[in-house]
């Protein structure tokens, strides 16, 4: 799993990148640069599906987020109590390590998953559902619930974004719209 | 276990960003990083080794594949953070027309 470490390394580099560079534009690229090496990194995990779709909303994210940076103002704002941010950030992020440390304990060892759940999907997926691909097979059959619960969040997602960026009211009658659109 | 303790510097990295930056767009970054570290955990927890994808063939068992469970869950979940970011950045825009600027602190016209 050498290639693993690699893309893990790349991530965090693009990462760091992404939060510490002043441009907008910059750092919106370089989360492209994290999405686009964990759909490679989703590929060497065998999981085809999960890389596809990483690939196509990573390219969406990309388009929503530029379209959100151009024309806007840079980010240059260091005044302020710098130091009391800082540290209060850091101690967050300790906090959750050491919680962070005695939960990775627990977990299964890597390479060795449990599957005491996946068994049955496993056995059953060709028998009851007729699909070969088990991630489609419990997606789309046996956790099919959960795909519409997913629909529907993204219909209201949908709908909340138009209903935030609509600039112009129901017009009164006779009433001139003017168009201020950018 | 290494992995593992990458995936979580990963998310450190965002949760950082998410407190200290004072930038709106910054902020949706980290949250977009934070989600895929969580992501990318999941699915190394169902790794196998030598395991081939969950895709049966005749010359497949349980035993030689990976666990099929957490890449489904993650499919929607990655799905709901692309509506989550594009609701938390046409928030963002509307901000920027109402007030100006992308930071944080000075949006206080609503303080009392």
């Amino acid at each position: 799993m050498v290639i693993m470490y690699v893309l893990l390394a790349m991530m965090i580099i693009a990462a760091i990148a992404a939060i510490e560079m002043e441009d907008l534009i910059s750092s919106v690229i370089a989360v492209g640069a994290v999405g686009l090496v964990l759909s490679i990194a989703f590929l060497v995990l065998k999981v085809p599906d999960l890389a596809i779709t990483q690939l196509v909303v990573e390219i969406l994210c990309l388009i929503i987020l530029i379209r959100a940076t151009l024309k806007r103002d840079l980010p240059f704002s260091a005044s302020g109590r710098w130091f009391l941010n800082t540290f209060i950030a850091v101690a967050f992020v300790v906090i959750f390590l050491i919680f962070a440390y005695y939960s990775v304990k627990d977990l299964p060892t890597f390479g060795y998953p449990v599957m005491k759940v996946a068994k049955f999907y496993v056995d059953s997926a060709l028998l009851k559902t007729g699909a070969t691909n088990i991630v489609a097979a419990v997606i789309l059959d046996f956790r099919a619930y959960d795909t519409l619960g997913e629909a529907t969040i993204l219909f209201t997602a949908v709908i909340g974004v138009m209903a935030v960026m609509r600039r112009i009211g129901r017009k009164k009658i006779g009433e001139k719209i003017e168009d201020e659109n950018e | 276990m290494a992995l593992y303790l990458l995936c979580i510097a990963l998310f450190t990295i965002g949760l950082y960003g998410i407190l200290r930056k004072r930038n709106i767009i910054k902020i949706v970054i980290s949250m977009m990083i934070a989600e895929y570290a969580i992501n990318l955990m999941f699915v190394l927890v169902g790794y196998r080794y030598e395991g081939r994808s969950p895709i049966l063939s005749p010359d497949q068992e349980i035993l030689n594949m990976v666990d099929p469970l957490p890449q489904a869950i993650v499919l929607t979940a990655i799905v709901i953070g692309l509506a989550v970011t594009a609701m938390t950045v046409a928030i963002a825009i509307r901000i920027y027309e109402k007030y100006g600027t992308f930071d944080v602190t000075k949006i206080n016209r609503l303080r009392g």
